[in-house]
């Protein structure tokens, strides 16, 4: 049998049953990768359930930085979930390793001859070392990780000192644990020919990296950008955004005179009122913001369309999971683009943000208030579940100390005593963004009837056909002022003219490295963009232009991006072909090169046909 | 409406403290039928906060749809207005609060508005406690949309066409106390000389203070065997208690004779003192208000004046501890931890 031999190139997974304890001792396998200074990308696949079902960790080694989910089988799954055992073991790609425990013999019919199967005595140990039916159960993940750092040459420094950081103020955990990793290493070096085939080895690869979840990195932007006050509901997976948030406020929003807070958190009945609470704090001037998930965004149209025809600034982090309905909860995909572009019933648009990492999930939410309150109208920030749950490495988050907010056009009492003839929705700029006054402003002038209903320039009540097209041609110039405001897309092209133009946004981008050179050894150079915002400015426009053919990468059923570039721009639908993947698991590189390299060999057999129809 | 109101009047026109007459607390021509109860309620807020020298613009006035949410228009021109989405005051209102905890807020609602689209929003502000005066116009119908029957509408009560109400009504004084609201009253909207000091006590109190105002739709629902026309309301009218508001400057100069009248102060000072309330009446004891309003429920009578008060209550900014400093007033250098923060953020993710 040949086994795979690879350094630093490989993908692992875990699998456990959940509520077990597994996700810190894998999540501390992944991070002493990374202390090793090898990209890594580790993803959680989990159930919606709280104890009892599988959940598969992986775990993919990149030196090369791909960090993009790789697909297929894995090259070493560690199987600690009887439920999945047989499926586990299938799941290793031939040359392969399955490590499992052995305390109970395999079925003769689960095991392979093509993957080496090393079996671990791992209950049988707990059993020995440990008395409390708690610690048997907890330091079995230990001992795993022990013996896997045995196997792949993993530095065991690393972990000694990731296992003191993470029981920092709990010290007597920490000789316990490194006692377990010990059990593991001791076994595996002891029973083994270590290190295998598959390895590790120190690498200066990772910078001044970081690796943390887009969530937090959301929340942390919600602080950054001066949030205040925000109303929520939980919903996976963007629950933790807010309680991200929470967590760092009670840190870093803590009045230092009076050590009251500085922010106000309510978690309101229903994903209608978080959104009303929103409504009312920005409405009275304070950056506010919240978080929700596809039924949320459902939930939430009603008041989204007050705030765009009200003009209310606000901020919505969107953490996209399977629809539609209750969907796959713990699923990823980016099937709410048009939900979302277009949330609640008559005309309206809003200003869509697509950040590709967690650093972009910090800088796009502090962006989104600069927006938000720029634009007087929602911004709403488009993260997914494998962006917003798992962990990425990414550049570390940026503050500049001369940074300040934008606070858009907000009239004080002192302008306002300047002021002729105040009317909230008159075009002063002629930009179509007006000038708004707070509450309690100014004794005498300012006050409007803030409405969702239709209204003249002075925010009086009418039903005049002219008053209201004039508001809603006023609100599509400021969608087109939008343009130049929002993020640029980031476009790659070669100095030659190629033919051929990638589309594609958040999460997809963690796969086009790696599809660019798979397409490459094929012989297919392309060139790429990448949204970063809706409305699409001009560079997206001549990006199209510039491009023969298109493909609109998504992770979603039909297309919603390209419909909504079509429809946008007025594009010709034929050049821009669509390459969907929608099961709920991130997109992989192998997944998009083989779908491009289909579409072309068809469109070529198809002119070669026609050619010889044509003779 | 074109029809403008006039702004002449008597140049002695009296002055709070602000230097203000009760003209500049109105408002536009009221566009609701003519004898709408709700109108009567505008009219009450404007004497109320006229007395109170609120100034007009500290005070926000926020509303759902409906005819009663129409009417924030027709009082209080100098304060910002919020004629929100059917249901959903009471986020807004919650939201608003929290980031400026200094201004007044004023809710006006309709029983649509709060007891059917909007019971769960309703329950859940005042769940929260926000500090707030939630008003209901209470007719028992659907008003703009011409005459349905609502969910306060009592058992039996007929609708224009004839139609029979086969369902209880909520009572929403009733589900404002089980909620947990710190100050209920019920008042009718024909009976300003209740509703004022009712609405002057609700305004200094702080935390949620609610009032079930009976306000007749003469449109819709002031007919023979409606349990809501005037006729019928005046006639089932009970008063619990009479109340009398004595704002803070003011001396007490009456005596209160044990067992005929309570004197209760209010957050900021202010007396509320009740008259006539009867021995054994102590609107502070949850459970025996409950036991009231249900003894005069079951005899038919509409029990009116003040039913509920917690003058200890706090809050939802008292429970949240939030900067005593408005939240929308915070400087960037307070709410931004800086680029020194996040260094060490940075580091805790290596």
């Amino acid at each position: 049998m040949q086994q795979i031999k690879a350094v630093n190139e490989f993908v692992i997974r875990f699998a456990n049953v959940n509520g077990t304890g597994s996700a810190s001792a894998n999540n501390l396998f992944a991070k002493s990768i990374f202390h090793m200074g090898i990209p890594v990308s580790p993803r959680n696949v989990f159930p919606s359930n709280i104890q009892g079902m599988p959940t598969w960790y992986e775990v993919r080694v990149s030196e090369k930085g791909y960090l993009g989910r790789r697909g297929d089988k894995a090259d070493i799954i560690v199987g600690m979930n009887i439920q999945t055992l047989a499926q586990d073991i299938e799941n290793v790609g031939t040359g392969g390793y399955f490590i499992y425990d052995c305390t109970s013999p395999l079925d003769e019919h689960l095991i392979r001859t093509d993957i080496l199967m090393l079996g671990i005595p791992i209950s049988e140990i707990c059993l020995r070392e440990y008395e409390d039916p708690r610690q048997r159960q907890l330091f079995k993940n230990i001992i795993y990780i022990g013996a896997i750092a045995a196997l792949l040459d993993l530095e065991f420094e690393i972990l000694k000192n990731l296992i003191s950081k993470q029981f920092k103020g709990n010290e007597k955990l920490i000789i316990p644990n490194i006692y377990a990793l010990e059990l593991g290493y001791q076994y595996a070096a002891t029973h083994f020919s270590c290190p295998l085939s598959l390895k590790v080895k120190r690498a200066d690869l990772v910078a001044d990296s970081i690796i943390i979840d887009g969530n937090t990195a959301a929340g942390l932007g919600g602080v950054y950008g001066g949030a205040s006050v925000c109303g929520w509901y939980p919903i996976t997976p963007s629950t933790s955004v807010v309680e991200q948030f929470g967590k760092y406020c009670q840190r870093l929003r803590i009045d230092p005179a009076t050590g009251k807070n500085n922010y106000a958190l309510i978690q309101a009945e229903d994903e209608l009122a978080a959104i009303g609470i929103v409504i009312g704090a920005a409405w009275n001037g304070a950056r506010t913001f919240t978080a929700t998930s596809g039924p949320g965004i459902s939930l939430m149209s009603e008041f989204l369309g007050l705030a765009y025809f009200a003009e209310i600034p606000l901020v919505l982090i969107n953490v996209q999971r399977a629809g539609p309905s209750t969907g796959m909860p713990t699923r990823t995909q980016q099937s709410d683009i048009l939900a979302c572009a277009h949330a609640s019933h008559g005309d309206t648009k809003h200003i869509l943000l697509f950040p590709a990492t967690p650093t972009e999930c910090f800088e796009q939410t502090i962006a989104a208030f600069d927006l938000a309150e720029r634009l007087q109208t929602p911004v709403i920030v488009m993260s997914d579940l494998e962006l917003g749950m798992n962990e990425h490495m990414c550049a570390p988050l940026k503050w500049n100390n001369d940074n300040r907010y934008d606070r858009g056009k907000i009239l004080s009492a002192e302008q306002l005593d300047e002021v002729e003839n105040f009317g909230r929705y008159l075009d002063v700029d002629d930009d179509g963004i007006c000038y708004r006054t707070l509450p309690g402003s100014h004794p005498e002038k300012g006050a409007f009837f803030t409405r969702g209903t239709s209204r003249d320039p002075f925010a009086i009540y009418s039903e005049e056909g002219d008053v209201y097209v004039d508001n809603m041609e006023r609100l599509n110039k400021k969608f087109t002022t939008a343009k130049s405001l929002v993020l640029p897309a980031e476009i790659n092209k070669s100095v030659l003219p190629l033919a051929i133009g990638l589309v594609y946004y958040g999460t997809t981008s963690a796969a086009i490295d790696e599809t660019i050179e798979l397409l490459a050894k094929q012989g297919v150079c392309v060139d790429t963009m990448r949204i970063r915002s809706f409305p699409f400015g001009q560079e997206v426009e001549d990006f199209v232009e510039q491009h023969q053919q298109l493909f609109v990468i998504e992770q979603n059923r039909d297309g919603q991006l390209r419909t909504l570039l079509i429809k946008e721009l007025n594009l010709d639908s034929h050049k821009m072909i669509e390459i969907l993947h929608y099961d709920g698991l991130p997109i992989t590189a192998n997944f998009i090169s083989c779908a491009i390299q289909k579409s072309l060999t068809r469109d070529n057999n198809i002119a070669a046909k026609s050619q010889v129809g044509s003779r | 409406m074109s029809y403008q109101k006039s702004t002449f009047h008597h140049p002695e026109l009296a002055v709070n403290d602000l230097g203000l007459t009760y003209r500049d607390y109105e408002a536009s021509l009221s566009t609701l039928c003519a004898g709408c109860g709700h109108d009567s309620i505008g009219a009450a807020v404007i004497q109320a906060c006229a007395e109170l020298s609120l100034p007009p613009h500290r005070i926000a006035k926020l509303s759902g749809i409906g005819c009663s949410s129409k009417a924030p228009t027709y009082f209080l021109s100098k304060a910002h207005g919020f004629n929100s989405v059917h249901g959903r005051m009471p986020s807004i209102v919650t939201g608003a609060n929290m980031a400026n905890r200094d201004l007044t807020y004023i809710g006006m609602s309709g029983d649509g508005d709060t007891s059917a689209i909007g019971l769960g929003q309703f329950s859940h502000v005042i769940r929260r406690r926000l500090n707030m005066l939630y008003m209901v116009a209470n007719n028992g119908v659907y008003g703009l949309t011409k005459g349905q029957t609502s969910a306060t509408a009592d058992l039996g009560s007929k609708n224009k066409g004839g139609e029979e109400n086969l369902l209880d009504g909520i009572d929403l004084a009733t589900v404002a106390l089980q909620m947990g609201a710190t100050f209920v009253a019920r008042s009718f909207s024909g009976d300003k000389k209740q509703l004022v000091p009712l609405i002057k006590a609700a305004l200094s109190h702080e935390g949620f203070a609610f009032i079930d105002i009976i306000s007749p739709c003469v449109a819709f629902n002031n007919h023979a065997n409606s349990s809501r026309s005037y006729d019928y309301v005046r006639e089932h009218i009970q008063t619990l208690t009479v109340t009398d508001y004595v704002p803070v400057k003011e001396e007490i100069t009456t005596e209160c004779p044990e067992g005929t009248c309570q004197d209760i102060c209010l957050h900021d000072g202010s007396i509320l003192r009740l008259h006539n309330a009867g021995e054994d009446y102590d609107p502070r004891d949850r459970r025996k208000v409950i036991d009231t309003m249900e003894d005069h429920r079951e005899r038919g009578e509409i029990l009116t004046g003040l039913l509920y008060l917690d003058p200890t209550a706090e809050d939802l900014h008292a429970k949240l501890t939030t900067n005593a400093l408005p939240l929308n007033t915070l400087s960037e250098s307070l709410l931004c931890p800086g680029s020194e923060a996040l260094e060490l953020i940075n580091t805790s993710f290596r």
